[in-house]
């Protein structure tokens, strides 16, 4: 809980710090645009979230968002399949890759970080392959999707509420629910802080942690899909290039812990979002060059888990006094 | 030893030292002395505080109350540093070596011969000789240390400690993963090393060793001083009766009953450790049934094949009559059992959960709403009466269970499988670094439910707890049960004699010879 209001805390302060350095920040238009980045990286910084909570990681998601984005735009355009086949195919996709990460990092005990770190390569280059590097995307048709997936509510409307965010809602209650609510939420917890102890509850540690990836890949996946229709095209060698950092940055951020265990759904949001306003705020203020983006988010995330630690040591004293 | 030559005069003075952890008084009011040229033993139960004394000495941790003298002056030993500047090494049972690095290059790691930023490779060379030479280990520095067996990368550790002028050498169980012969080699350093005029704290739960080593034995009990013994007054009864210090038939008080029908039934299990030999047991409802043996007699192998965190080779495990499917913890949950497994803390609790999560872990999807959902309430309501009903001593019931002492969190451990009620209850180790009341308090337990028709097999390297406990105890050697003795027939002796497996011992004895002189001329 005193993590979450952190990290509100920090969002707050950076949405105050840069409305007051420019007046382009708090226009309708931009907060539109701001409010569907951050659902749409909160959708894949919840499925890294689940890779987390099991004390794993997952590099893959970045890549699995090109592929999937790219894939959709491929089976569609090029290749003429209907949406109704062509969505739940790239979804399935996302599926099969989540198990084959999960069983090789059960069954043949490898590292997550390794397998993860293979799939980013493997991905991305897959995708580069089938396109044969060439930008695939769905021109002036299939308005349908594109309005279902990067539409707004009310439809017409000149603003609205971003779909991206009707999707991330209903993934981030689906989400606390089950993490919160439900056993299988509960054994994952706990696997990932001693999964030895869990195994010797009676947990099927093996399947859980399966299950685990095969979610966060799953949400990488949907959001490939969310993406794609939001920009409209993807050129292989970039779409997705570090969302994955972005997703682990804002889980992170938002309070779960890279040992495991530990995961909150709303800070995980909230982290998110603080990524998007970062990057947004960059763009907007005028003094700060653009190059330096991936240092100021840096910089914040670092001056931020400082601040954590030094905040969890101050209280393990009072602790230890009392 | 004579006891006519006088005790040395003492250089490491420990007075009225105190150490407490969280629901533990660990050291109370303790006195330690150590002579120049002294073997001190010290012996006491698991918890008695001799592990936190030593680690007070190595600066691993600091005094509460109390202070250390080195040569009359007081010293703080607030690091492991401060310790090795007055000339202090621990031994650990597990080595702390570099098994990438030559043998020289660990004798003198930390403190290389350099010239600047350049190591001097023949000072090295030589100083690192002499240093084996002192732990008479004949093997050419240069060779890596993997070659090295492991009675001999320990004399390395000792001579890592001599590089270094140590006065004090404290060896923490240092036989517990050698083979009689290079027990026997090791003997023989700490001898030459006492001829040289250092001080050795030996640590043994073997007493047969300390009745040949020590000049003087320091029996702690309870984080106290319980006595010392010198000389020819050092013999087995007299630290036994130190250690113990107390009655203990009423200790372990045993009812007599009468056992039921067979609950848990064993038929030609083959573990990985030990594929070549079958194990078979029968344990009946209200019965408790001993596991004892030597560390690595296969007990905890044994066990974790019957719960299914192992998976056997081949065998049958039955409960109630009903086969049980091997290699599942879920099916053995579900089929009745339970496994209070060996590591508390790795295996058998989530130190970070609170008490509550800790004890619902293993019923969850049992009380589930939907078979999905937790259900909350029940949840606190289980944590609830069984925090009662064991005494489990927390704040509150969201306690993360890091911050309970090793009692309570044994007893989380119980209270997680007891409310699933299995027929079958195994032990494995279940009072190691207990203290005495909660040790009594889980026996207690333990006798009560077996009154209750449940089946309990208790794995313990504790030879009294054993004895105590138990009906009937089965010994194990080297992954085989090798004998049964009735509760009346139960001795230290008698289990011992089993436990070493008599016959297979010259044959290990000798084997062991063989590849030490091997090794050691190569």
């Amino acid at each position: 809980m005193k993590k979450i209001l952190g990290i509100a805390g920090l969002l707050l302060f950076v949405c105050l710090v840069t409305a007051l350095c420019t007046d382009r920040f708090l226009t309708p238009v931009n907060l539109e645009n701001l409010v569907r980045r951050s659902a749409l990286f909160g959708v894949i910084s919840i499925g890294a979230a689940f890779a987390i909570v099991t004390s794993g990681i997952d590099l893959s998601i970045g890549s699995v968002i090109c592929l999937v984005g790219c894939l959709l735009p491929w089976l569609l355009v090029e290749h003429g399949w209907p949406v109704w086949a062509a969505l739940p195919a790239v979804l399935a996709l996302s599926a099969v890759i989540g198990v084959v990460h999960g069983l090789l990092i059960t069954r043949l005990s490898l590292q997550p970080f390794v397998v993860t770190l293979c799939g980013l390569l493997l991905y991305r280059g897959i995708a580069r392959g089938i396109t044969a590097d060439q930008t695939v995307g769905f021109g002036v048709e299939y308005e349908e999707l594109k309005a279902l997936g990067a539409g707004r509510l009310p439809r017409e409307a000149e603003l609205g509420i971003p779909m991206p965010c009707v999707y991330l809602a209903v993934v981030a209650v689906l989400s606390a629910v089950f993490l919160n609510r439900t056993i299988y939420g509960r054994y994952l917890r706990a696997l990932g802080r001693n999964e030895e102890a869990a195994r010797f509850s009676g947990v099927d540690t093996a399947r859980m942690t399966v299950l685990a990836y095969v979610l966060c890949a799953v949400l990488a996946g949907v959001g490939g899909v969310l993406f794609v229709l939001d920009v409209n095209s993807a050129q292989p060698s970039d779409f997705g290039n570090f969302y994955e950092l972005y997703a682990i940055a804002g889980a992170v951020l938002g309070g779960c812990a890279l040992r495991g265990g530990e995961v909150s759904v709303v800070g995980v949001l909230l982290g998110a979002a603080v990524m998007q306003v970062l990057r947004n705020s960059i763009r907007l203020i005028e003094n700060i060059p653009q190059q330096i983006e991936f240092a100021v988010i840096g910089g914040v995330i670092l001056a931020g888990v400082i601040v954590d630690e030094l905040v969890k040591r101050a209280a393990a004293r009072r602790r230890s006094a009392a | 030893m004579s006891t006519t030559a006088a005790p040395p005069e003492p250089w490491l003075l420990v007075r009225g030292a105190g150490k407490s952890f969280p629901g533990v008084r660990a050291l109370d009011d303790v006195d330690f002395a150590v002579g120049a040229g002294e073997v001190v033993a010290v012996v006491g139960e698991n918890g008695a505080g001799k592990s936190t004394l030593m680690k007070v000495l190595a600066g691993v941790q600091r005094l509460d109350q109390g202070e250390v003298l080195v040569d009359g002056r007081p010293v703080a030993f607030d690091s492991v540093a401060a310790a090795q500047r007055q000339g202090i090494a621990l031994i650990h049972q597990e080595l702390n070596l570099c098994s990438n690095l030559s043998v020289g290059a660990n004798v003198m790691l930390g403190h290389e011969p350099r010239t600047g930023p350049f190591l001097r490779d023949r000072a090295l060379l030589a100083r690192a000789r002499v240093a084996l030479d002192r732990v008479g280990l004949s093997v050419d520095p240069r060779r890596p240390l993997a070659d090295l067996s492991i009675g001999q990368q320990q004399r390395v550790e000792i001579a890592k400690a001599l590089s270094v002028d140590a006065r004090l050498l404290i060896m923490d169980e240092p036989t517990s993963s050698l083979t009689q012969a290079e027990a026997e080699r090791l003997f023989a350093v700490v001898e030459d090393l006492r001829a040289q005029g250092l001080s050795v704290v030996y640590i043994s739960h073997r007493l047969s060793e300390v009745e040949r080593l020590a000049d003087r034995v320091v029996v702690l009990r309870d984080g106290r001083n319980a006595g010392e013994l010198r000389g020819d007054d050092i013999c087995h009864a007299r630290m036994v009766g130190l250690m113990v210090g107390r009655d203990v038939e009423r200790f372990y008080q045993r009812a007599a009953h009468t056992p039921g029908a067979v609950v848990l039934e064993v038929r030609g299990l083959r573990s990985d450790a030990w594929p070549q030999h079958d194990v078979d047991l029968q344990v009946r409802a209200g019965e408790i049934v001993g596991l004892a043996g030597l560390v690595g007699a296969g007990r905890s192998e044994l066990l974790g094949c019957l719960f299914g965190v192992r998976r056997p080779r081949a065998g049958q495990v039955r409960v109630g009559g009903q086969l049980v499917p091997l290699g599942a913890p879920r099916a053995a949950l579900e089929a009745g059992m339970a496994l209070v497994p060996e590591d508390r803390k790795e295996q058998g609790v989530v130190l970070d959960l609170g008490v509550d999560a800790n004890i619902s872990l293993a019923s969850l999807h049992r009380r589930a709403r939907g078979g999905v959902f937790v259900a909350t309430a029940a949840e606190r309501q289980l944590a609830q009466s069984t925090v009662q009903q064991l005494g489990v001593k927390t704040p509150h019931l969201v306690q993360p269970v890091r911050y309970l002492s090793g009692g309570n969190q044994q007893k989380v451990v119980l209270g997680k499988w007891l409310a699933l009620g299995p027929a079958v209850l195994l032990l494995d180790e279940p009072t190691r670094g207990i203290d005495v009341g909660a040790k009594a308090e889980i026996y207690a337990l333990l006798h009560q439910l077996a009154g209750r028709g449940m089946a309990v097999l208790l794995a313990s390297s504790e030879m009294e707890e054993v004895m105590g406990v138990c009906d009937r105890v089965m010994v194990m050697h080297e992954g085989r049960i090798v004998g049964e003795l009735p509760r009346s027939a139960c001795s230290e002796q008698a289990i011992l004699r089993l436990a070493t497996g008599r016959s297979a011992e010259g044959r290990r004895d000798q084997a062991g010879t063989l590849e030490g002189t091997v090794t050691e001329t190569s």
